[in-house]
């Protein structure tokens, strides 16, 4: 027999002592020459699954700039390494190239996106809201009962994001008068 | 892990939660049962020790099954009950029950559809509630339980005015054959359940409740919860190791959302935002909501001004009440869906989603793109282009040929935004517990972080109207608005915002915790609730020990609040004189020679407050509670059996039919929950009710559901190729007996209608679902997972385009659990009614 059949796992597996495949043959002369993509990282940055709120620890593994893996973190006292099959995925979520990478702007009744640059998008943003919440300030009731408030302008959304950008969004709402800020707790 | 028994209720745990399901499966390990109680037979159940499957919409019978059989078969935990609960307390005398009134309490006022709630008070005075209904007008009694004062109680249980007497007779009813005949539970399934659970509760040991949006999302939600408090309570089973009632949350940080706070109706630390009708002074505003009474809540006026001086800084000054006028003011309910109702009638015009999908995700989507169609402008933020951003192009009302893209007058801006792997921030999980992620890699192209977009939109918006000198433009200009920036996207620094969260002293100092606090303006802090998050100037959140290298509590992971503890209420794991109640469930315990609390956990009031403690005249807030009383948010720091205050629909729970249910309430005359929030309109309309004329066209009760290998409304799971692969098509869910009498194939389609959307799925039939004898007649359920939308690698119909706008009054959530619907064979006929 050649060589490299010899070499074959499922060969070894059913010769070896290794017949379910879990121990050393699994491996070929290919597979041996890899490495581990949580080994080649540059660093490791500590993060929490995305997902549910069980929150689960996870280490996100960089190289040259990439995310190039996320493992469930063992020392949690949570999740103890474990990771759902969401979780799991959430190299994909970050790396997709389905991804939203550029401002998109759809005009009143157009038909396809079209792109600008961020910096107008946010110009443009600003404006709108500036002319919406002049347009529909409440500065008193009916009762001449202070009001100070726009219901011109409402916001909803934020169990997908952190606690320090809830807190700036709603500072930002309250600022403006704006009350209708809402999130997900209502879904 | 440390339960004697779990009961999941409203929830698949094992399915939606499965690395937190690894816990029920050690508590197993260690001898501890689990008992599944849902319409469903799913992978909790194949792990339950008893499945019990009930109609969707009756838990409240259930539960309150479950009381009746405790209070009659005195299976309570009376040591604990006498001592940390209200069912020694005496209610006033006019207070009349729903056995009374069938179906209603006293103070039922049917031309505003609400209840004023002067006859639900103690004897004596009245109270606050700690948290909960702030948009309601506070109790108008004779006078308020403030700090100090003692309602009249019976420790003798006997008084007919007093909370036990009344919770005995209110659930003098819901009996096992009521179980039989609302829930469709045999009653000697239910039995075990309830010996099961009494077994496993009192001195020696705990069960604890789990449960997730099966218990929320009906138009009594908040009372299912209460109903699992008051068998909690009853049993003894709250604040110590191995009880509790924990909630499972479905997004990574609703918790901390909702904490700090993007809802209308709370500032951060669940302040109450002020009303029109409210005082403009600070005092006369503070006082009336919880500021002059016993427990915590006495402190509010600390923790508003130190949030005012966080807003606002140095222009919040003692002369200008700390700028509380800056304060925008409500006027009712402002909650998401009356947003949506506004948008279709015009007066909402502008329009921010940030990382959400309402086109998919809430009830009624149909109404939710008309309302998105009707906007001047729309802001989406998210990763991917989801349906909420796209609605003008592909929603399946333009697919349907119902509306031309040209015709939606809609301008829309979707924003990328960077992912959680992108950015430094703080996520609250489900347990209160604050975590940080660290930005592993910049954000490439024009995705920015929240942070980025709230802070950046602010200062372009500060900078166009610094000009114009306008009243009305003063709490955006004195905002304090000052972070470090970091990097070539000018990114804020998140800890410096977290700094201010947790906050700082008139010095600059970060403060230790929340006892820190003054109504002077000397402190500021933006979330009284997060206050000593950044301790010692330390990211508390950052925190990661590995477990292996500190106690079980864990208390050096992360930091949770308040004041890092982990088991709220744990006082009452030790008995009214500070020893625990059992070895077996031994946790925080006082050491006389010591003077001190000790155990593994932060005590819930001052570390050396002694058991025998007693208040000294005069004593304020927390100081006002003796020392044994664990619940400390509470006026008078004990487990409300009864809730005087706080409730919109009454203070004990009560078996409410679903809005659409096949069967009449077999309770009460009432059907439904007399105060939810109904929208009557044309363009929501409601099926009849059992019995009426044309209820016979929807015959079947179906509920929502999530899967494992999806994420809520899809956003961030149906773009993904590995899950969806995992769960490529919208499905429905159906038994054996219904397939047959509705010709359903296996593999082949059904279509679901309602009067709201006709949506169409591939069929699944099961043994997992099993039709109910309930009331004599045979209920079938039609389970379906929510996750789809015209958009993804992976398309399917929504199945919350089915459901009415019909809610919770509390707290505005819809009824997505329970509705009835009608199932037919085949394809629906491609047009989305109108």
């Amino acid at each position: 027999m050649p060589f490299e059949a010899r070499r074959w796992p499922v060969w070894r597996q059913i010769t070896g002592r290794d017949l379910l495949g879990l121990g050393g043959t699994s491996t070929s002369t290919l597979t041996e020459g890899r490495t581990a993509r949580t080994a080649s990282a540059d660093r490791v940055a500590t993060s929490i699954c995305p997902y549910c709120a069980v929150g689960c620890g996870q280490l996100v593994y960089v190289r040259q700039g990439e995310v190039t893996q996320i493992e469930g973190d063992p020392a949690s006292p949570l999740s103890r390494g474990r990771l759902c099959p969401k979780g799991a995925a959430s190299r994909e979520l970050v790396n997709s190239p389905l991804r939203e990478l550029k401002v998109k702007y759809r005009r009143p009744h157009g038909t396809s996106w079209e792109e600008i640059s961020l910096d107008s998008a946010m110009d443009m943003i600003a404006d709108r809201v500036i002319a919406t919440r002049d347009a529909t300030f409440e500065e008193v009731d009916q009762l001449g009962r202070p009001l100070r408030r726009t219901m011109g302008i409402a916001s909803l959304g934020g169990a997908t994001i952190d606690n320090e950008e809830n807190y700036l969004w709603r500072k930002l709402m309250v600022g403006l008068g704006v009350v209708q800020v809402e999130n997900q707790a209502r879904i | 892990m440390n339960s004697d028994c779990v009961v999941v209720m409203g929830s698949n745990m094992a399915e939606c939660h499965p690395v937190a399901f690894q816990w029920v499966v050690e508590s197993q390990r260690r001898g501890g049962k689990l008992v599944h109680v849902d319409p469903r037979f799913t992978r909790t159940s194949a792990l339950a020790d008893l499945h019990i499957p009930l109609r969707a919409g009756s838990d409240i019978a259930f539960l309150g099954g479950l009381i009746h059989y405790v209070l009659e078969n005195h299976r309570y935990f009376r040591d604990y009950m006498v001592n940390y609960t209200n069912a020694a307390t005496i209610i006033d005398e006019h207070f009349l029950d729903t056995e009374d009134l069938d179906g209603f309490f006293s103070g039922w006022n049917p031309d505003q559809g609400m209840y004023e709630n002067r006859t639900w008070q103690y004897r004596g005075g009245s109270v606050w509630a700690a948290a909960g209904q702030r948009t309601a007008p506070p109790p108008q009694g004779e006078g308020v339980v403030v700090a100090g004062e003692v309602p009249f109680e019976d420790p003798s249980l006997e008084d007919p005015h007093c909370v036990f007497q009344l919770l005995r007779r209110h659930f003098s009813r819901y009996t096992e054959e009521m179980v039989e005949r609302a829930c469709g539970v045999p009653a000697a399934q239910f039995r075990r359940v309830a010996e099961l659970i009494c077994d496993s509760s009192g001195q020696e040991r705990t069960t604890c409740f789990v449960y997730a949006v099966g218990w929320t999302q009906h138009t009594v939600g908040v009372q299912y919860i209460r109903t699992a408090a008051i068998l909690q309570l009853l049993l003894g089973n709250m604040g110590r190791p191995g009880g509790g009632i924990l909630a499972l949350r479905g997004h990574a940080n609703i918790q901390g959302a909702t904490d700090i706070a993007t809802l209308f109706d709370v500032l951060p630390g669940y302040l109450p935002m002020p009303m029109a009708q409210d005082a403009t002074d600070l005092d006369g505003f503070c006082r009336p909501h919880g500021g002059a009474a016993g427990g915590y809540w006495g402190n509010l006026k600390a923790y508003l001004v130190s949030l005012l001086k966080a807003y606002w800084g140095d222009a919040a000054t003692a002369d200008n009440q700390f700028a509380f006028n800056y304060l925008p003011r409500l006027t009712g309910d402002h909650s998401t869906y009356q947003s949506t109702l506004g948008m279709v009638d015009g007066t909402v015009n502008g329009f921010f989603v940030l990382g959400e999908n309402p086109a998919v995700g809430s009830a009624h989507g149909t109404l939710h793109r008309r309302g998105l169609r009707n906007l001047d402008w729309l802001v989406v933020r998210d990763l991917y282009e989801i349906e909420t951003a796209s609605f003008w192009r592909d929603s399946p009302e333009v697919a349907a040929g119902e509306v031309r893209s040209e015709e939606i007058g809609t301008e829309v801006f979707l924003l990328p935004a960077a992912a959680h792997t992108e950015k430094d921030g703080s996520f609250t999980n489900t347990q209160r517990l604050l975590q940080w992620h660290e930005r592993a890699v910049d954000p490439a192209g024009d995705r920015r972080s929240e942070l980025w977009f709230a802070y950046w939109l602010g200062r372009r918006i500060r900078e166009k109207l610094e000009g114009r000198q306008l009243e009305r433009d003063r709490p955006l200009l004195d905002l304090t608005w000052d972070y470090p920036l970091e990097g070539e996207q000018q990114e804020p620094r998140a800890e410096a915002v977290l700094r201010e969260i947790s906050g700082v002293a008139a010095d600059g100092s970060p403060l230790p915790g929340l006892g820190a606090l003054r109504d002077d303006g000397s402190t500021s802090s933006g979330t009284w609730i997060y206050c000593g998050a950044f301790a010692g100037g330390q990211n508390q959140t950052a925190r990661r020990r590995p477990h292996w290298e500190q106690s079980w509590v864990a208390p050096e992971w992360g930091w949770a609040w308040p004041m890092n503890r982990r088991v709220l209420y744990n006082r009452a794991s030790a008995d009214p004189s500070g020893q625990p109640w059992s070895e077996r469930k031994r946790y925080l315990a006082w050491d006389p020679e010591l003077g001190r609390w000790t155990g593994p956990d932060v005590p819930d009031f001052p570390v050396d407050r002694a058991p025998t403690y007693q208040p000294p005249p005069g004593a304020s807030a927390e100081n006002s509670l003796p020392g044994d009383r664990p619940f400390v948010m509470q006026a008078d720091g004990r487990g409300w059996l009864f809730a005087p205050s706080g409730l919109l629909d009454g203070p004990l729970p009560t078996h409410y039919e679903p809005q659409e249910s096949p069967t009449h309430n077999p309770l009460y005359e009432q059907e439904a929950n007399p105060a939810r929030q109904l929208f009557r309109r044309p363009d929501n309309p409601y099926h009849p009710t059992a019995g009426d004329e044309g209820a016979d066209r929807f015959p079947f009760v179906m509920t929502t559901y999530r899967l494992t290998e999806h994420h809520t409304a899809g956003g961030m799971s149906r773009f993904l190729a590995r899950l969806s692969q995992l769960q490529p098509e919208m499905f429905c869910e159906v038994s054996p007996e219904l397939a047959e009498l509705r010709q359903l194939r296996h593999g082949g389609w059904a279509t679901i209608v309602t009067a709201r959307a006709s949506i169409e799925a591939r069929v699944l039939v099961t043994a997992r679902l099993t039709p109910l004898r309930v009331q004599g007649q045979q209920v079938h359920q039609v389970g379906l997972p929510y996750h789809w939308g015209s958009r993804g690698l992976v398309r399917g119909d929504s199945a919350n385009d089915l459901f009415p706008l019909v809610l919770d009054p509390n707290v505005h959530i819809q009824e997505v659990k329970a509705a009835t619907c009608d199932v037919r064979p085949g394809r629906r006929a491609d047009q989305v009614p109108s």
